[in-house]
């Protein structure tokens, strides 16, 4: 029935027991993994950790700081000493991860084997590696700052991490359940079942691999009750049940994230979040078992009575060959039941009840023998301690409870009164009670969760004024359930015995070093935890919590109730950022001209979310060639705004700082936008289509905004006023073409519109038909200064209509432009660009507006400011700028200096090709804004050049004779 | 996270929208003196209890509504009607 001890040769499998009737194991499959290099059998189902237990391995890792030899003391996902490397993942959690076939499993950070692990040295600085050692050691000298660096790092634990792992992105999961049931253990169970009998849909999430919680591991009676359950489980539709998954943390309303961790074997790149929005959360995560502190509870074959329950019942694995037992409540009676079933010798069983200890566990590598309390020392290879629980209160805390400890059970309760309406607790950490009591409260507790989320769901509905529910009836309510309570049984109060002991596993935190840090002052369980690190291991506190909290409550001589614990974070479980990024998703924008820019070499410019064609190879070429032929611009991702309404010029005469009431259909007009605080938002041609129609542009950068501002101001200030915005600047390809043969071109491409100087002056929109597509849009505007239409066809012709104006102009010299030329010829006109030669605290009157901005007008945003500015003269200014020396061109942002003060900025600079020499826009302070004024600007690289502030933003035909023709 | 009572959307989450501000009056812009307007601009109670703000549902019907939140427990009541649908 069971093998003999020790190791054996490879394939020998000496501690498997025969079959359990709860086991989990597949007999019939089996597998092979290695482990350190090493060949090892399995079974499906079976653990990283079952399987090489059934072999009789005992160590599985070297602790974080002393490098002491662990084993399986929980044998659950949390179990501290069990995290092993799986290929190319680190810290995979053994006693939890399944065996998946041809697994390369190793220790981590064990040198040169987990045998023989050479830092195991440690133990012998023990003295001066004292928790917060680091706060003391390795500082000075300060120059040996990075020797101490690279020698600490390999004591460092944890797996290593691949860089050739593939960033696997997985889909986020949104899921809309009326009740979410966190926990599925026998209570969780009842209560999703109750929950879809009362028509709910429930999302019942679960940590372990299977169903059941406790009940997996029990006995007969357990095992046959567990059937039952995950029968009615199976037969209720409105369930998803979700196993290997657990509940990361709960947010407003019920906003609830799971990590769904994949199938059992699959490695952390399986692991997709799942964000979920319950109408009410049911809490049923069970009782987490707790270690004893005494000195050697750390050494493998020490074990908690869960542990030793596992590996008999789900796995079928012996855990020793000879047993002493420290048992405080029916779970340790129970093992020790286990243990002799399993044929384990029971050399003695200790009983707290009555008044038994353990004071000590002796042995190097191994438990040997352990002291008692009577001072007699029994060989053993095995100490199994059922000391007591530790309620899992994390995800409580997280909706506002304020657990309080109750000293005659020893453990920490929710608080019912605290919980907020839609979330519910049920199981053994709401109390106590026969298996039938658990489940007829978690029954209850369902059948309320349910009915509370569906009087949320009519609230939520009836909220919205725009919703009526026919037939909505309040009366019609089903009664609240009552909910019986739980009894609470007494529980001895063992936390830490009478020999120092380990308090954090995953730190090598000692009761010792919570005492030292006690003494040091850090007296609160904050403190003590911040300073010795205890509870921040990966386990994150769920073992370590209380006994920490007890350590430090002894040490200041006051009560756990007192002390209280420390604050509960999310993520409850670890979790990969993989799972929290998700897929990413970045939406790119490009016109419909987009194929004939990348087939013509067009270099991108990323402006926002769009791409658009920066240049073709020879930006100051395609500029002169619009000064002197015609060039084609796509200006598509401008914004576009389309305006209908009788109160448009109200709308129009608030949001820009000119006039507006007066604009005749057929007229465009340049305005300048600010905000409330005088500062400069945005400019654009707005042209007049017909009575109560008119088009708005915007920049391209500001499409979205300038929608978003003239929607606020109708909606929150002006709802009286009837406009409608309709954003249009995707549903219009835009072109601008320019140059003294635009007229020309377009002359050979539109019908229904007369193009000459007299018919269609400066400033003027008419629409009519262009290479055949009607209701296309064009207005004549001056960017670049030269002789210029901006053309708006509906976006699916754009590219149509682009290719049409390249053919009919070829003997034009027609040649397509892109933004950088076009940013060189607006420079080249003193054009500015908001964000750009403006910033954000830039008012109207510092950037040259005095002629635009209309203070007769009786409201309008930024008034007020404006006003005072131009009464107090404050601000920069915005000028032409051109530095003495023509050759030089000054980076954008060189600052304007003044007496060993920052006077200014270069805002915009380039070469002009027109003039041959180096053009600007420059902010600069007031005093020396005057024409002909020199000032000193410096170059990044420190050289002071000499610049002229010229006598108009306009470098180029500043009268604006050529944009007239 | 925080749910919003879109009055035209019903129900939906807060990343969904952009919040908007605390609701503030806005002074008379011929009459408001220099401290007044600033307050309009850049002061705000923002209270530890219930405040009246304003949320732009961007991601959704784009309509401007107003709530109650309480600052401190982030309960939400809708604000019907407004000035703002709200």
């Amino acid at each position: 029935m069971n093998g003999t001890g020790g190791r054996t040769g490879a394939g020998a499998v000496p501690m498997r027991l025969s079959p359990q009737p709860g086991e989990v194991i597949d007999r019939t499959r089996k597998l092979s993994f290695t482990w350190n290099g090493r060949e090892f059998p399995a079974f499906e189902g079976d653990t990283i950790a079952s399987a090489l237990a059934a072999t009789g391995e005992r160590v599985f890792s070297r602790s974080m700081k002393y490098h002491r030899p662990r084993g399986l003391l929980t044998g659950s996902f949390h179990d501290p000493g069990c995290m092993v490397q799986v290929g190319d993942e680190p810290n995979v959690r053994g006693a939890h991860r399944l065996v998946a076939d041809g697994m390369a499993v190793t220790s981590q950070n064990t040198w040169p084997s987990l045998r023989f692990d050479a830092k195991a040295a440690n133990r012998f600085a023990g003295r001066f590696l004292t928790a917060g050692f680091y706060y003391k050691t390795f500082m000075r000298p300060q120059a040996l700052w990075p020797a101490y660096e690279a020698v600490l790092r390999r004591f460092v634990n944890g797996g290593s991490v691949s860089p050739g792992t593939p960033h696997d992105r997985p889909e986020k999961r949104h899921a809309h359940p009326d009740v979410l049931v966190a926990g599925g253990g026998p209570a969780g169970m009842a209560a999703a079942v109750a929950a879809a009998r009362a028509g709910a849909s429930v999302l019942l999430v679960e940590e372990e691999h299977g169903l059941g919680g406790h009940l997996r591991w029990g006995g007969e009676a357990d095992l046959a009750a567990l059937d039952e359950l995950a029968g009615q489980v199976a037969a209720e539709a409105g369930i998803e049940v979700l196993t290997n998954a657990v509940v990361l943390g709960r947010y407003d309303s019920n906003w609830i994230a799971v990590l769904d961790r994949g199938p059992g074997a699959a490695g952390a790149a399986a692991e997709r979040l799942v964000k979920a929005r319950a109408k009410t959360l049911v809490v049923a995560p069970g009782l987490i078992e707790r270690p004893y502190v005494i000195d050697g509870n750390d050494l493998p074959g020490v074990m908690l009575s869960t542990a030793v329950r596992r590996l008999i019942n789900l796995y079928a694995v012996k855990p020793g060959e000879r047993a002493v037992v420290l048992s405080a409540n029916t779970d340790g009676d129970a093992a020790v039941a286990d243990l002799k079933r399993a044929g384990v010798e029971v050399a003695r069983v200790e009983d707290a009840r009555l008044g038994g200890d353990v004071a000590a566990v002796r042995g190097r590598a191994r438990v040997r023998a352990v002291e008692l309390g009577d001072g007699t020392t029994i060989g053993c290879d095995l100490l199994v301690t059922a000391v007591g629980w530790t309620a899992p209160t994390a995800l409580l805390n997280a909706c506002g409870d304020r657990p309080a400890y109750l000293p005659r059970a020893a453990r920490f309760f929710p608080d019912a009164a605290r919980l907020p309406e839609d979330v519910l607790v049920t199981g053994g950490i709401a109390g106590d009670g026969r298996l039938d009591e658990l489940t007829e409260h978690g029954s209850a507790t369902g059948a309320e969760a349910a009915r509370r989320a569906a009087r949320i769901a009519r609230a939520r509905m009836l909220a919205a004024p725009t919703r009526a529910l026919p037939g909505d009836d309040p009366a019609g309510e089903p009664d609240p359930a009552r909910i019986p309570e739980l009894p609470v049984y007494p529980h001895p109060e063992l936390f830490a015995g009478r020999t120092h002991g380990f308090v954090d596993f995953s730190e090598d935190v000692s009761s010792k070093d919570l005492e030292a840090a006690v003494a040091e002052g850090y007296a609160s369980a904050e403190l003590a935890k911040r300073f010795t690190t205890a509870t921040m291991g990966p386990v994150q506190g769920k073992l370590e919590t209380v006994n920490t909290v007890a350590v430090v409550a002894r040490a200041t001589g006051s009560s756990i109730a007192e002390t209280g614990t420390t604050t509960w974070r999310p993520p409850y479980a670890p979790v990969t950022l993989g799972a929290l990024a998700g897929q990413a998703f970045e939406p790119v924008r490009y016109s419909p001209m987009q194929p004939w820019h990348e087939a013509h070499g067009a270099v991108p410019l990323i402006a926002g979310a769009w791409i658009r064609p920066d240049g073709y190879g020879d930006p100051a070429a395609e500029a002169r060639n619009v000064r002197e032929n015609v060039g084609i611009i796509d200006v598509t991702p401008i914004g576009k705004l389309d305006l209908r309404g009788p109160d448009i010029p109200r709308l129009l005469n608030l949001l820009y700082v000119n006039k507006w009431s007066k604009l005749e259909i057929g007229r465009v007009r340049y305005g300048v936008m600010c905000a409330e605080d005088g500062v400069v938002l945005d400019d654009g041609v707005t042209g007049r289509l017909g009575d109560e129609h008119y088009l708005m542009s915007t920049t391209s950068s500001g499409a979205a905004t300038v929608w978003e501002w003239a929607e606020n101001w109708l909606q929150t200030e002006h709802p009286d006023w009837r406009v409608h915005v309709t954003p249009v600047t995707t549903a219009y390809a835009s072109i601008n073409v320019a140059g003294p043969k635009s007229r020309q071109l377009i002359e050979r491409v539109i019908e229904g519109v007369d193009l000459s100087n007299e018919a269609f002056p400066y400033m003027h929109v008419r629409t009519g038909t262009i290479a055949g597509v009607a209701a296309s849009v064009l207005w004549r505007i001056g960017f670049t200064g030269e002789l210029s239409y901006e053309l708006h066809v509906p976006a699916g012709y754009g590219l149509h209509v682009w290719e049409a104006l390249l053919t009919a102009g070829a003997d034009l010299g027609v040649a397509a432009f892109g933004v950088e030329a076009q940013r060189i010829l607006r420079l080249e006109k003193g054009h500015f660009i908001v964000g750009q030669d403006t910033d954000g605290l830039t008012k109207g009157y510092s950037a040259g507006l005095e002629w635009a901005i209309k203070l007769d007008k009786d409201d309008f945003a930024g008034k007020p400011e404006l006003a005072w500015q131009l009464a107090q003269g404050i601000g920069a200014r915005l000028v032409g700028l051109q530095p003495l020396d023509p050759a030089v061109v000054p980076e954008e942002a060189s600052l304007i200096v003044d007496g060993g003060k920052i006077a200014g900025r270069i805002t915009s600079s380039r070469m002009s090709p027109a003039l041959r020499r180096a053009i600007c826009l420059a902010q600069v302070d007031a005093h020396l804004a005057q024409p002909g004024t020199v000032v000193t600007v410096r170059l990044p690289n420190g050289r002071l050049i000499p610049a002229r502030v010229t006598s108009q933003h306009a470098h180029v035909d500043p009268d604006g004779g050529r944009m007239r023709v | 996270m925080i749910l919003l009572p879109c009055a035209w959307c019903g129900p939906r989450d807060a990343t969904e929208f952009q919040h908007a501000g605390e609701v503030v009056a806005r002074p008379d812009p011929a009459t408001a003196t220099a401290s007044q307007w600033r307050g309009y601009l850049y002061l705000r109670a923002n209270p530890c209890g219930w405040t009246t703000e304003t949320w732009y549902h961007r991601m959704g019907c784009r309509r401007y509504i107003r709530v109650e939140r309480h600052t401190e427990t982030n309960e939400v009541r809708a604000v019907y009607p407004g000035k703002a649908a709200g």
